[in-house]
């Protein structure tokens, strides 16, 4: 599809073609980065991807693997996974694990069956059935054996998937244009009346 | 001084992957231009690293107090 004026915008003097708005968002979802390669923005997709899926992987590994997962139990509801789906695919064996465990539990005891074993050597798989606050469970191992880096990693990987959600904007409609302080110094306001 | 927040000085180079990433991310998603997006990532890395310390600068105030 040849640019038009709905996709080309120019920012900073240099004019960049947003392409397939859409479809740019969805890949910057699925992987950070992949949406401003197919826009032909090299240098910020290699730097999103690595500063995200840096950020992801390190609280992955603080966690000792356990940060992630899907689960909407009373008792364990995982609202954190919301926000860490933010970085699409990299989250997504947490969906299918989550899936997998509700097809084995009973919603009325809350307890999950003893034929179930998770996928993949438990990779994001949610901890097993019931999470009671007075009784030892995984989630509670989770704490005991990495301590303050399960916490960690929580929220490096829900600060990854946030982060992405700012890149996805980014692929969609460009940068934004308002700095985040919202300072404007002597020079830029000089600089706009001259321009008026 | 941090024994007494019960925090291993250790924690706090947890933030520092997070300012570097946080500030790229901020700075790349509002300009294009490369030299554009460092000086915008150093001027976010310096207002989180502010305001972490002003954060800092009052527990250990409240700590004092009590």
């Amino acid at each position: 599809m040849p640019p038009d004026e709905l996709t080309l915008i120019e920012v900073d003097g240099i004019e960049i073609d947003l392409r397939n708005r859409v479809l740019a968002a969805f890949l910057a979802w699925l992987v950070p980065g992949l949406g401003h390669y197919y826009q032909g923005r090299t240098t910020k997709a290699g730097l999103f991807c690595v500063c995200i899926l840096t950020t992801w992987v390190l609280g992955f590994a603080l966690g000792g693997g356990h940060v992630v997962y899907a689960s909407r139990f009373p008792g364990d509801f995982r609202w954190h996974y919301v926000l860490q789906s933010g970085v699409g695919a990299a989250a997504l064996p947490a969906l299918i694990q989550g899936k997998r465990m509700n097809d084995y539990t009973d919603y009325r005891t809350g307890r999950t069956r003893e034929s179930y074993r998770p996928l993949w050597g438990g990779f994001m798989a949610p901890p097993t059935r019931p999470v009671l606050d007075d009784q030892a469970d995984d989630v509670s191992a989770w704490y005991a054996r990495h301590g303050a880096g399960y916490e960690m990693g929580t929220w490096y990987t829900v600060i990854a998937g946030l982060l992405n959600i700012l890149v996805i904007y980014d692929a969609y409609g460009g940068p934004l244009a308002v700095p985040i302080s919202g300072k404007r110094n002597k020079d830029d306001e000089e600089e706009a009346i001259a321009e008026a | 001084m941090l024994a007494t927040l019960s925090i291993s000085p250790s924690y706090l180079l947890y933030f520092v992957p997070l300012v570097i990433s946080i500030a790229l991310v901020f700075g790349a998603t509002r300009h294009e231009d490369n030299a554009l997006i460092l000086k915008h990532a150093l001027g976010t890395a310096r207002w989180i690293a502010g305001f972490m310390a002003i954060i800092l600068f009052a527990l250990f105030v409240i700590e004092w107090m009590v």
